[in-house]
């Protein structure tokens, strides 16, 4: 009884500043407060960007908490495994190809192709990390995604050398940002999102079973291949959909499941919604030094997030040592 | 109350034979206990019945092939306890137990108030209430041995499956773990398969031993007839001597040859 009252605070509690946190995002900023004089800058320039942030941060931080689950490993997230990564190196095919030719096209192809990049990554992240002995040491699978991340990095520095002119536009796209956020950019993730996020909500209950590990999993009845290939697809789909308007903003999905562990227990029953929510908020706060650091200039919010998720994961790889 | 049959299973790792054809059949309510040198395929046994490996040869619950079964009802037929559990630290005990219940729960679902006071009432029954919120990082080997037990129980099958589930722990808590086994086996009318190592302890708790080697069956019956010094000479390369109490008690006990 205790323990779910204390989880129910924490639910109430993550909500509050999610609330606290998109009404900040709304009221600061270089035009200053909110006025029927600058309601166009609030409704077309902060409300997008506020929204976009708390949807790339809630996604990032749930397909981060999904693959922790999933390869049993708490220090991947979407970047460490090169998803972000393959995401970027599709994403830049599709600026180098113009993002004038695509316009009209029914179905706008850089989630797609972000998404086609991402997978790919993390698939050979993983085959790799599973060939070296990543069951034996969560070290491995970090590392395989060091390999992976360098090599579609070059890759995506030799597509840009070929294309110079859209350099400035993927450069500032790599840094991560929503600063130009608009509507439109919030209406082309958002369904992807949704679905994403609805498809690892309901697995939450097979993450904790994956714990105990594949075998003791099986034995309990799980289909232990299909839930995990079900959970990369959606983690990184809708990583792929969200990297690909936002850029790569790294740490978000290690750091965020890992801040909510601590607070409200491991099981990845509470872990996967208090992250969704978690990151969300953590995004939109993170996302408004940024604005007034450099002001008039814009400071890229995957620059601040790195700044702060750096040492954080030192300090986790260092805990994880002395546990082993 | 259930039986098992295996016919003819047999194991094969990357062309390397692990088990031979093996056929056993164990009655409802009765302790089979696989002893045998390392690598003499007890676990190779024991992960088929699971499910776990790939096998030739057939293997029934009561008749009826477990391979027709979906894995979540050979879960509610079956409960595997392996060699090394993994237990997250960072788990409570009522969340590892509850994990027992998985295979009553569909895919979408989630556990029902019914699989919630079935793991209070197992908790209960291995006095293990007071753990219910602790981390099993914090818990001792023989509490996290009660544990595993806890959760295979709240599994509900009818079949047991310990793979050497006393090789971590000491004499009494080793003892206590069979106890417990043996006193469940006796309240549920499980049938209990076991893997392990220690000859006194399989002979004093199992109703029938069975000795491999290199994945061939080569002797099986009651501790008395299974456990003679030469058998185990012959197939441990072992120097022991054999003890045989009063009560019936076969005590394997090592011995040196002086030089």
């Amino acid at each position: 009884m205790q323990i779910s009252t204390r989880r129910r605070w924490w639910t109430i509690a993550a909500v509050a500043s999610l609330i606290i946190a998109a009404f900040l995002g709304v009221m600061i900023g270089p035009a200053g407060r909110v006025s029927s004089a600058n309601w166009d800058i609030v409704w077309n320039v902060r409300m997008p960007r506020v929204a976009l942030a708390g949807i790339v941060g809630a996604m990032l931080s749930l397909a981060g908490a999904s693959y922790q689950g999933v390869f049993r490993n708490p220090l991947v997230d979407p970047y460490l495994l090169g998803v972000a990564a393959g995401a970027g190196l599709g994403a830049t095919i599709i600026f180098a190809v113009g993002r004038e030719a695509t316009k009209g096209w029914p179905i706008d192809p850089l989630p797609v192709v972000s998404f086609v990049g991402g997978l790919v990554a993390v698939m050979i992240t993983y085959l790799v990390g599973a060939a070296f002995g990543a069951s034996k040491s969560s070290v491995t699978l970090v590392l395989a995604g060091v390999a992976v991340v360098s090599l579609f990095t070059a890759i995506q520095t030799f597509v840009l050398q070929r294309n110079n002119d859209v350099i400035r536009e993927v450069y500032s796209w790599i840094l991560g940002r929503v600063s130009n956020a608009t509507w439109g950019d919030v209406r082309l993730v958002l369904p992807y999102v949704i679905v994403c996020s609805a498809v690892l909500l309901l697995h939450r209950r097979h993450l904790d079973l994956f714990r105990v590990g594949d075998d003791e999993a099986a034995s309990l009845g799980s289909d232990v291949a299909r839930v995990r290939i079900v959970v990369v697809i959606a983690a990184t789909m809708g990583t792929a959909a969200v990297v690909s308007v936002s850029g790569l903003i790294g740490f978000v999905g290690v750091i965020v499941p890992h801040a909510v562990r601590l607070m409200a227990g491991a099981s990845y029953r509470r872990v996967l919604p208090l992250s969704l929510i978690v990151g969300a908020t953590f995004l939109i706060l993170v996302d408004i030094p940024g604005r007034v650091l450099q002001k008039p200039a814009e400071t890229p919010i995957g620059v601040v997030t790195a700044f702060f998720g750096a040492p954080f994961f030192i300090l986790l790889l260092r805990s994880r040592k002395t546990m082993a | 109350m259930s039986s098992l049959q295996l016919d003819a299973v047999s194991v094969t790792y990357d062309g390397r034979v692990a088990l031979a054809p093996f056929t056993c059949h164990v009655g409802s309510g009765e302790w089979l206990c696989l002893i045998g040198p390392n690598g003499a395929g007890k676990s190779s046994i024991l992960r088929s019945i699971a499910g776990l490996v790939a096998h030739d040869g057939v293997i029934a619950v009561d008749g009826a092939p477990l391979a027709i079964r979906s894995a979540r009802r050979r879960a509610t037929l079956v409960a595997y306890v392996p060699q090394s559990p993994v237990l997250p630290d960072d788990m409570t005990a009522f969340e590892y137990v509850l994990l027992g219940r998985s295979p009553y729960v569909s895919y979408f679902g989630h556990e029902s108030r019914h699989d919630r006071a079935m793991v209070d009432n197992v908790l209960q029954r291995l006095d293990l209430v007071t753990f219910a919120d602790r981390h099993l990082g914090t818990l001792s080997g023989g509490e996290r041995q009660r544990l595993v037990i806890a959760r295979a129980l709240a599994q509900e099958a009818p079949v047991l499956l310990l793979d050497e589930p006393t090789s971590a722990l000491d004499i009494g808590h080793q003892q206590q773990a069979l106890e417990l086994v043996d006193r469940l086996r006796r309240e549920h009318g499980l049938t209990v398969v076991s893997a392990m190592h220690d000859l006194t302890l399989a002979g004093l708790y199992a109703d029938r031993l069975a000795l491999l080697h290199e994945g061939h069956l080569v002797a099986t019956g009651d501790a008395a007839h299974v456990l003679r010094p030469e058998t185990l000479s012959e197939f441990y390369g072992a120097s022991v001597t054999v003890h045989q109490q009063d009560d019936g008690t076969v005590v394997v006990i090592p011995r040196r040859t002086p030089q």
